[in-house]
């Protein structure tokens, strides 16, 4: 299989669409909107610039899934992270969560337990950049921005805020940081 | 029975294993827990007050020794982690009918528990227990005899750093009972680790330990000159319990001589803060208007234990995931 490469252009293109049908889907609602560190806060920050800051009802809420992974008995405590931090309440709101890629679920599976913690949201929509469609878990996006199959013992991140820039990368067969 | 600086509360990785001494920790290591903590801070903005990182483990809080506080913020901690917690007072429980300290610890192990935080009245008992634990298992020191209270020392520094930020400028004096002070010992560790200016200790000579020349500390025997500029004040509670002879002519003798006091504060920097590890007494070692007064963050070093103990557990536990594959 060859190895995709994706422009600048490539990215704004998913980016547009993304926002286009989330406008379709949610305007009205006044939906608050939470990015997953640290990729999906940049998506976050993208759609923002797309929608308009009126779109949504409140300034960006970040989320910190650290201390909800399923891997700290096999790998430990992660690297320094910058904590949670979701500036209103988000009880019986709309909100729009974000991440960059979605590949087994399990960001979002974290994403959801953490997100309960703070309250009992109205409802919950998943925009992502990237569906890596390599599913774990029965979770779905409800926005895609573009559906990427990366070839085995590859890796696709964001490496880039503004403008959003991708990278794939070789990595080892055993390591599945990327989800 | 304290083997200094002998690291083996480090894995083959030099991660946190068990927490029982500040000494021989590199400062990236302190600044890492802080740093952590700061992240744990914000789990208190939540409607559920936890996170499920421990969920599954098991901690036993062993206290050999009284504590109110000290036990209680390691098992909030404990609990804002999701473990479950046991809290054994042993002065009242097996040890009292004769079974020795490693049947107590060989059953609770054999209760397939995770973690022991221990506070006893002998020097090194938090090691000798971190000595003979399964290897799963990570040992955390609520205070040994007079040798060392590092968790407390640590929510310390954290109360230090968020109100002076960086370390290196700062003049620090912690004035009173140094002879008996775990607190003490721990704290000028971390100070020096953290590469703190000017180190000060204020107290009579009879209360100064004998290699007191060795702790790279500046030594004043006269509270007012001790106080001098000093940004960071800290009491030390007279340890009454702990004063074998007669040390002292009285905690009357002591307050005029060495309490804090706003008159005796006014020396210090206008901005100093004051600390206390508590209980305090009252009139003994600070009066107070001053425990009480605005340049006191007593209370807040309360708070401050529960992120602390929350990261140094959870990143003692976490270090044994990294050594399932080497071992």
């Amino acid at each position: 299989m060859t190895i995709p490469t994706y422009t600048s252009t490539d990215i704004q293109q998913w980016l547009n669409d993304l926002a286009s049908d989330i406008r379709d889907d949610l305007a009205g609602l006044q939906p608050l909107i939470i990015g997953i560190h640290t990729g999906g806060v940049w998506v976050a920050e993208a759609l923002i610039q797309q929608l308009g800051d009126d779109f949504f009802d409140a300034p960006l809420g970040t989320l910190n899934i650290a201390f909800y992974r399923d891997d700290f008995t096999r790998i430990g405590m992660h690297p320094q992270v910058t904590p949670s931090d979701l500036p209103f309440s988000i009880e019986d709101r709309h909100i729009l969560l974000v991440d960059d890629v979605l590949q087994s679920g399990r960001t979002i599976r974290a994403a959801l337990n953490e997100l309960f913690d703070y309250g009992r949201p109205a409802s919950v929509s998943l925009a992502v950049l990237i569906d890596r469609d390599e599913r774990e878990l029965p979770l779905q996006a409800d926005f895609v921005g573009q559906t990427i199959e990366v070839p085995e013992g590859h890796q696709i991140k964001l490496t880039q805020a503004d403008p959003l820039a991708l990278e794939l990368l070789q990595v080892s067969l055993n390591e599945d940081e990327n989800d | 029975m304290t083997k200094s600086a002998n690291n083996n509360q480090l894995n083959n990785n030099g991660e946190l294993r068990h927490f029982l001494t500040i000494e021989g920790l590199r400062r990236e290591l302190l600044t890492e827990i802080m740093d952590r903590a700061e992240t744990f801070s914000s789990v208190t903005h939540q409607h559920v007050k936890k996170v499920p990182i421990l969920r599954g483990k098991t901690i036993v809080n062993l206290f050999f020794e009284n504590s109110t506080r000290t036990r209680t913020t390691f098992e909030l901690a404990a609990k804002r982690l999701s473990a479950d917690v046991v809290n054994l007072n042993i002065s009242t429980s097996a040890t009292s009918k004769g079974e020795s300290l490693l049947d107590t610890l060989h059953n609770l192990q054999a209760m397939q528990c995770d973690m022991f935080v221990v506070r006893h009245p002998e020097s090194g008992a938090a090691e000798f227990i971190a000595d003979n634990v399964a290897p799963h298992i990570s040992v955390i020191n609520a205070g040994d005899g007079c040798h060392a209270h590092p968790t407390q020392a640590m929510l310390d520094m954290f109360t230090i750093r968020r109100h002076k930020g960086a370390f290196p400028d700062l003049r620090v004096a912690i004035i009173g009972d140094i002879l008996h002070s775990r607190v003490a010992r721990s704290q000028i560790q971390a100070l020096s680790t953290l590469g703190v200016g000017e180190i000060r200790v204020i107290a009579p000579k009879t209360l100064l330990p004998s290699n007191t020349s060795t702790l790279g500390v500046h030594v004043y025997h006269d509270l007012e000159a001790g106080l001098k500029d000093v940004d960071v004040v800290i009491t030390l509670r007279l340890q009454n319990e702990r004063m074998a002879g007669a040390l002292l002519p009285s905690p009357r003798e002591f307050f005029s001589r060495y309490g804090l006091t706003n008159e005796t504060l006014a020396f210090a920097a206008s901005d100093a803060i004051v600390m206390h590890p508590g209980p305090i007494n009252r009139g003994v070692e600070i009066s107070s208007d001053v425990a009480d007064g605005p340049q006191s963050v007593i209370l807040e070093q309360v708070t401050h234990g529960i992120p602390i103990r929350m990261a140094i557990m959870a990143m003692t536990l976490g270090s044994h995931a990294n050594q399932t594959t080497e071992t």
